[in-house]
């Protein structure tokens, strides 16, 4: 598994992040690290084994359709890096 | 003579639709917030639809039972085993910075639904178009102004109430080849979805919303054409135009090349009457779905599918079809009755209560239809029972009443309710069919009139009109027309 230079500016460009040349270096050579980690799972044998997308067997977890409202409104709006009264404020995004 | 203009080009436009509506439960797809249109900013939100850590989204079982009704009507098979994923994007109308959807085990695939065109002349054809798949997702929230704030940064300002509503995206096979086409399968999914109860369809408020993908390509080539999507569209004459321009656009771009069709997302831009480009940077999504780790996934037994199948009602296609070949209804007047669920439940139980289906239509799309739209009722607020409209009909074929007299007395029905028959009594309103009491009146009107009848005997043969008139007002409008007419005529001659 190798993540190129060009595999690291996409992300960067999905994730909406500016990344210098040296962090693109630097993170091009973490992430191949963590990749090479995981890369270990494929010495499992897994012939016969269905494919999962869970861990535990457990199907169905539903909740009744019932309102309750959540009290701590202002604690939600001021959780956030910016608000404008009722808003929450955010960098504008152009599209794209 | 003949010259030979070149052949023109055939063109063959493929489009399909992409449907959201909004499922009617009371609370959010994850969470206990309120699904609510129209409250105040950012008042129905929580941290599960916010996203934030430590966080769990539970699945409102109301939206399962919602989504598999949805897939049974719309003909699909129910995914016995089902998950969501998550789609990434970042924008500021996602909290989350990804959306939880379904990728490859949606709920429900490879169904069909039937559409009927009726053209001018009263001419129905229908087609069946097929439905890809149906899947749950979650709604975003919703960028409402856009700013400069004193430092001069460009700043957005975010409601969250809608992020996290539930919906139910429904894609079309690429089988719709018109505009018309089109603007009526999403008209026939919102009679579905509406015949379930299950989302209200009103696209003014955005619970239903339709995206287009379109390409055109000239008869007999095999490859697709360059597939564009379109979004914008608030009412199905706006998608109907949409696409009619669009592919004017891109048959003009293929045959001049002034133009070019990229694949790309345009607007629907309803003062302009045209779509616009919205011009996205290339390689800018790639939602990189992955299973949604914090939500189980959904089983859904056989039981539990039959159960849901029968609370299904009829489907209006099949409504359609019955009302034309069991109550021999024409093509328009079954399109009518049908677009509206309750409209048509209360025309079929006239029907049940022993009424002529024909004149039944008559009634409900007609005189009723008229006094509900002057109004502003609708058939909830009226107190003409069915079975009273059925009574009143009645009154009409056995000739005790005239059409007329139960025109002038509707009012008073569908305000007060009651019995026709009583209030046709109680009123003296029962129609003067006695030949003999109609000959005196007859004659007492042409007496009276002696210079109306030197003319029409001398040829003013439109005068006859006046008589009738006249009889009518004697009897404030009891005389039984056709009777009226037979006596008339024989003394009109004298």
């Amino acid at each position: 598994m190798s993540i190129s230079l060009d595999e690291v500016r996409k992300v960067a460009l999905l994730s909406r992040i500016a990344l210098t040349d040296d962090e693109e270096e630097r993170f091009a050579a973490q992430l191949n690290d963590i990749l090479d980690y995981v890369e270990q799972l494929n010495e499992l044998d897994v012939e016969g084994v269905e494919p999962t997308t869970r861990a535990i067997d457990v199907s169905n977890v539903m909740r009744q359709d019932a309102h309750s409202t959540y009290e701590n409104r202002e604690g939600l709006l001021n959780n956030a890096p910016d608000r404008d009264e009722d808003f929450f404020k955010v960098p504008k995004i152009l599209n794209g | 003579m003949t010259t030979a203009a070149p052949a023109k080009t055939e063109y063959e436009v493929i489009i399909g639709l992409e449907t959201h509506c909004q499922l009617g439960t009371e609370t959010k797809i994850f969470s206990d917030s309120a699904t609510e249109f129209g409250a105040d900013p950012n008042t129905h939100i929580d941290p599960v639809c916010l996203g934030l850590p430590g966080t769990l989204p539970v699945l409102n079982q109301t939206v399962l039972e919602y989504a598999v009704k949805a897939g049974l009507a719309l003909n699909c098979a129910i995914a016995p085993y089902s998950k969501f994923d998550r789609k990434q994007y970042f924008y500021p109308d996602l909290p989350k910075n990804y959306q939880i959807s379904q990728y490859d085990l949606p709920i429900a695939e490879h169904g069909h639904i039937e559409i009927e065109l009726v053209d001018k002349k009263g001419n129905a054809t229908r087609k069946k178009i097929g439905v890809t798949r149906l899947h749950m997702e979650e709604d975003a929230g919703k960028l409402v102004h856009a700013g400069t704030d004193m430092s001069g940064s460009a700043y957005s300002l975010v409601d969250y109430n809608r992020a996290g509503v539930p919906l139910a995206e429904i894609v079309s096979e690429p089988d719709l080849r018109s505009g018309a086409e089109a603007a009526e399968y999403a008209r026939e999914i919102r009679r579905i979805v509406r015949y379930l109860g299950i989302c209200d369809g009103n696209m003014q408020e955005g619970s239903l919303r339709c995206d287009v993908n379109i390409s055109v390509r000239p008869v007999g080539q095999k490859e697709f054409g360059t597939k564009v999507e379109i979004k914008n569209m608030n009412s199905f004459n706006a998608i109907q135009r949409a696409i009619d321009y669009e592919i004017e656009r891109q048959i003009d771009a293929l045959e001049t090349g002034n133009d070019t069709i990229v694949q790309e997302t345009r607007l629907w831009d309803e003062g302009g009457q045209r779509t616009i480009s919205m011009r996205s940077k290339e390689g800018s999504s790639d939602y990189r779905y992955f299973p949604e780790p914090d939500l189980t996934p959904i089983e859904v037994s056989a039981d539990q599918r039959e159960a849901w199948a029968a609370e299904l009602p009829e489907l209006p296609a099949a409504k359609r079809s019955r009302y034309q070949t069991d109550l021999g209804l024409s093509a328009y007047d079954a399109n009518v009755l049908v677009d509206d669920r309750t409209t048509a439940e209360y025309f079929e139980a006239v029907v049940t209560a022993g009424a002529d289906a024909k004149l039944a239509a008559n009634w409900v799309q007609g005189d009723i239809a008229g006094y509900l739209k002057n109004e502003k009722k609708t058939l909830n607020d009226i107190a003409l029972t069915a079975e009273n409209l059925a009574e009143l009909i009645g009154l009409i074929t056995d000739g005790t009443i005239s059409g007329k007299i139960a025109k002038e007395i509707l009012p008073d029905l569908l305000e007060q309710g009651g019995s026709p028959k009583t209030l046709v009594e109680e009123r003296g309103l029962v129609q003067i069919s006695d030949a003999s009491e109609l000959e005196a009146i007859i004659q007492k009107a042409i007496d009276d009139n002696p210079n109306q009848l030197e003319q029409f005997r001398a040829g003013k043969t439109k005068l006859r009109g006046f008589f009738v008139g006249q009889v009518m007002k004697a009897t404030q409008g009891k005389a039984d027309p056709k009777l009226t007419n037979q006596i008339l005529g024989k003394l009109l001659q004298g």
